[in-house]
């Protein structure tokens, strides 16, 4: 392999991994505050269909961008109502949230823009372009430095940089500040919040908007991002993965980046594994595609180790009388 | 104060000396009036109650007799229906925590409030940030931690994790929590219930400096020991009434068990002598693993003869948990032998209690909520765990379920479980009426060894002396018992000869008539005890 087939695989991998690594982290405010979130997925997809509507409407990825915020926010503060304040079952809030996302945004598509769920193609204003990094282009001459910084670290959109400056400013949060102290602890043992005064109801809402604003962003990833116009179920079970990916990292925002930035990276070979033979017999796609699944699976069996959630995870805080 | 009742001259005295050495200033906290109901239930009933700035005042009374929902006002978590509360002289709304936190009002709970995979210093720091940033709070309270540590002897390292330390150690985290919010008014809700002694000892070593330093204690406990040996002052509760305030000096434990029982109560069980028979159970040569795979119980013999109580003391953890899940077929051991009338007891594999029972090995549970009971169910359904196969409950596959709660029934009766009710969910029943649901089943199979761990852990006075009579009434039948107590003197006044454990061996036998605290207790530390021989004579020399 030569320089320039690996630094493409890994630029690849940046892209792939980015709406895993803001659904990842997205999760992680959720689930470190105690509530159980599998409705990633359905809040990346009615996010990633409100960008794309307003995008292709107004022509303006902007407004795209607070549409899916909005949308993504308010299904999380719909979720948040049901696992938090009516004390639901956590599960099914985020299994409703899936079903009624991937029922909605396709029913919508229909009545709205009448391509087979499609929304249209969209203008060059209604996507996040990629950008180049200062320097990037004079750079590119100079041997293997130049090159990762010119080919690898510049020229994406602004969404994959968001999606990696959010590691440290997260990591920040949850460990430096009295509000990631109190996150951490609602998740662990609410009743210890409550009687330091703090309200726990308070304190999951906030982290279950977090959820839906960087869950919005992932969603925004997909459709007006990296693709230009929203399709069908476009989020693939990302959300799913990202879980995966949560846990995987236990919790953590440092590790949630590598475990995103490998799954990213089994994604990145598959496709560029596509067709390849061996000892001259072609592989069917198929199993290529299946790659990156069948390794989460026995990464998450074998390699992982005991992984323990926030204790409080999954169950609603009832105060006493 | 109210007018001082029925009990006698000697409260009398105790009471109008205690109230008449309080002036208005010398208070720290005053409740006038306090009334609180929960639906049909009145927790509080118009309770006035003075602390004295500096002291350690205990309160005690049974289980529910409305402490807990008293210091939960006192602390904001509850609102009183009516009544004042007043701090320092001045009367206050106490609407939550916080404002009780502001008053200088801090509470350590029965149940910790600590969050586990945090470091000590992060716990203390939680809830009383100084700003949106981390750091300063973190760099305050390790030198305010020092400081504490300093002045109250509460010693602590601020960095280690809450699950890696001990549970005497989380309590000092908890008390140091309240400190640290400016505490001058500490309530501890039953604090010793998980300690070891030791760990007792130390915190009330760590409360009298505290009172020493001028902070007031209000103690909640149902541990008349406790209230004697730390409480300057004692308040008694009964029925969610305020029955008395006394002295400590001048009170003694009967006077207030009577008082929170509102009868008599034997704090010594009578009980005529025992009448030992033949061997009903031996135990050869037992060697048992714990689940970590260490060796706990260490080739130890012994033997219970029909119609007598042998009682088993030791400190929690010397191996006495693992004895007694062996013998009941629970636990598989790694060798020796448990005969039943001389026949011996298969008990290996999963199935190894069943068979115990089966074959007149009765057991219950030292640990009634994890082992003896499931607390989801109705208390029909308890009444025949473990039984369920047995013909009185119906035939084959099918069970006669108006049978099993008709019988359920009659032994609510006869063990005066309360309240008579056996669809009741048993997590509903008090800890003493749910130690009687296990009592009941074990003991109406009529077996003929009974094994009894912690007979009366979390049970209330009035139960604890019900419940040793029913032991006694068995014993007087002709049955052998066997009971584990961590509880010296449960053992010493309910057994007919005692057996020490220590470190997985039986290090001694004592007899309990003429045995004292200190020699069982150095036994229990692991001392050799030379008047070993000779307390097993005159056990035997009972015997006709």
């Amino acid at each position: 392999m030569d320089l320039g087939l690996i630094l493409s695989t890994l630029d690849a991998t940046l892209r792939l991994s980015t709406p895993l690594l803001l659904a990842c982290l997205a999760g992680l405010y959720s689930e470190r505050a105690g509530v159980f979130d599998i409705g990633l997925e359905g809040k990346m997809l009615a996010a990633a269909f409100a960008a794309a509507a307003v995008a292709a409407v107004t022509a303006n990825v902007w407004l795209g961008l607070l549409a899916g915020l909005a949308v993504s926010i308010t299904t999380a503060g719909l979720q948040g109502a049901a696992a938090i304040t009516l004390r639901g079952n956590q599960l099914i809030a985020g299994v409703a949230i899936n079903m009624l996302a991937a029922g909605l945004t396709t029913f919508l598509g229909i009545q709205w823009f009448g391509q087979g769920g499609r929304t249209p193609q969209l203008p060059v204003t209604g996507r996040f372009q990629n950008i180049d990094l200062p320097f990037a282009n004079e750079l590119a001459g100079v041997p293997i430095l130049g090159q990762i910084y010119s080919e690898l670290i510049s020229g994406h959109n602004i969404l994959v940089y968001v999606a990696f400056l959010a590691v440290p400013i997260t990591w920040w949060v949850l460990y430096r500040t009295r509000f990631g102290l109190r996150l951490r602890a609602v998740g662990e043992n609410p009743k210890a919040v409550d009687t330091a005064g703090i309200s726990v109801i308070k304190l999951r809402y906030q982290a279950v908007l977090i959820t839906g604003l960087l869950c919005g962003l992932a969603g925004a990833f997909f459709s007006i991002a990296q693709g230009s116009g929203f399709g069908n179920n476009m989020t693939a079970g990302k959300g799913f993965i990202a879980l995966a990916a949560l846990i995987f990292a236990k919790w953590k925002p440092v590790p949630a980046m590598f475990t995103c930035l490998l799954f990213g990276f089994l994604d990145a070979l598959q496709i560029r594994l596509q067709g390849a033979e061996i000892f001259g017999i072609g592989v069917p796609v198929q199993a290529i595609q299946a790659l990156p699944y069948l390794l989460t699976v026995i990464l998450l069996a074998g390699f992982i180790g005991k992984a323990v959630g926030p204790k409080a995870g999954g169950v609603a805080y009832t105060k006493e009388r | 104060m109210t007018e001082p009742v029925q009990n006698g001259d000697n409260q009398q005295r105790s009471q109008g000396a205690a109230a008449s050495d309080l002036a208005q200033s010398d208070l720290a906290i005053e409740l006038i009036g306090i009334n609180k109901r929960f639906g049909a239930v009145h927790a509080n009933k118009d309770i006035d109650l003075k602390v004295r700035r500096g002291s350690v005042h205990g309160i005690v009374g049974e289980n529910g007799a409305g402490k807990s929902t008293l210091m939960s006002i006192l602390y904001g978590f509850y609102t009183a229906d009516s009544g004042e509360i007043r701090v320092n002289g001045t009367p206050h709304a106490i609407t939550d925590s916080r404002h009780a936190l502001a008053l200088g009002i801090g509470m350590v709970h029965q149940h910790f409030m600590l969050v586990d995979n945090f470091s000590i210093l992060e716990n203390v720091v939680l809830g009383a940030e100084d700003s949106a940033l981390l750091g300063p709070s973190l760099d305050r309270a390790k030198k305010e931690l020092t400081r504490l540590a300093k002045e109250y002897r509460l010693d602590v390292n601020p960095d280690a994790i809450i699950e890696d330390v001990s549970v005497g150690t989380q309590q000092r985290v908890e008390i140091l929590k309240a400190l640290y919010r400016g505490a001058d008014v500490l309530i501890l809700d039953e604090p010793t219930g998980v300690l070891t002694p030791a760990e007792a000892d130390d915190l009330f070593r760590v409360l009298r400096t505290l009172r020493d330093q001028g902070k007031t204690i209000i103690l909640i406990t149902h541990k008349l020991r406790e209230i004697m040996a730390i409480t300057d002052y004692v308040s008694v509760m009964r029925q969610g009434a305020m029955v008395d305030t006394l002295k400590t000096s001048d009170t003694n434990p009967e006077q207030l068990a009577e008082l929170m029982v509102g009868r008599r109560v034997l704090l010594r069980v009578e009980k005529t002598a025992a009448k030992p028979g033949d061997t009903f159970l031996s135990v050869e040569n037992l060697v048992v693993k714990d689940d970590l795979g260490v060796t706990r119980v260490k080739d130890v013999s012994f033997t219970v003869r029909a119609g007598e109580i042998v009682g088993i003391a030791g400190v929690a953890g010397n191996g006495q948990s693992e004895l007694l899940e062996s013998v009941s077929g629970m636990r598989d051991q790694t060798s020796g032998i448990v005969r039943l009338k001389g026949t011996p007891l298969s008990l290996e594999g999963d199935d190894g209690a069943h068979r115990a029972r089966k074959a007149g090995l009765a057991h219950v549970p030292e640990d009634r909520q994890r082992m003896g009971l499931i607390t989801a169910f109705e208390e029909w359904e308890n009444a025949m765990l473990g039984y369920e196969d047995d013909p009185a409950y119906g035939k084959g596959i099918i069970l006669d379920i108006p049978s099993a709660q008709a019988q359920a029934r009659e032994r609510i009766k006869k063990f005066d479980i309360r309240p008579a009710n056996e669809r009741l969910k048993t997590a509903n029943f008090s800890g003493g009426n749910q130690q009687k649901i296990v009592l009941a089943r074990e003991m109406e199979r009529n077996p003929d060894v009974l094994i009894v761990g912690q007979p009366t852990r979390g049970v209330d006075i009035g139960a604890i002396e019900f419940i040793h009579n029913q032991i006694i009434k068995m014993r007087d039948a002709g049955k052998a018992i066997l009971v584990v107590s961590v509880e010296l003197d449960e053992i010493r006044s309910l057994a007919d000869r005692i057996l020490v454990m220590f470190d997985g061996h039986i290090v001694g036998e004592a007899d309990p008539a003429t045995a004292t605290e200190g020699e069982l207790g150095l036994m229990m530390a692991g001392g050799t005890d030379r008047k070993a021989p000779q307390a097993r004579v005159a056990a035997e020399g009972e015997t006709p």
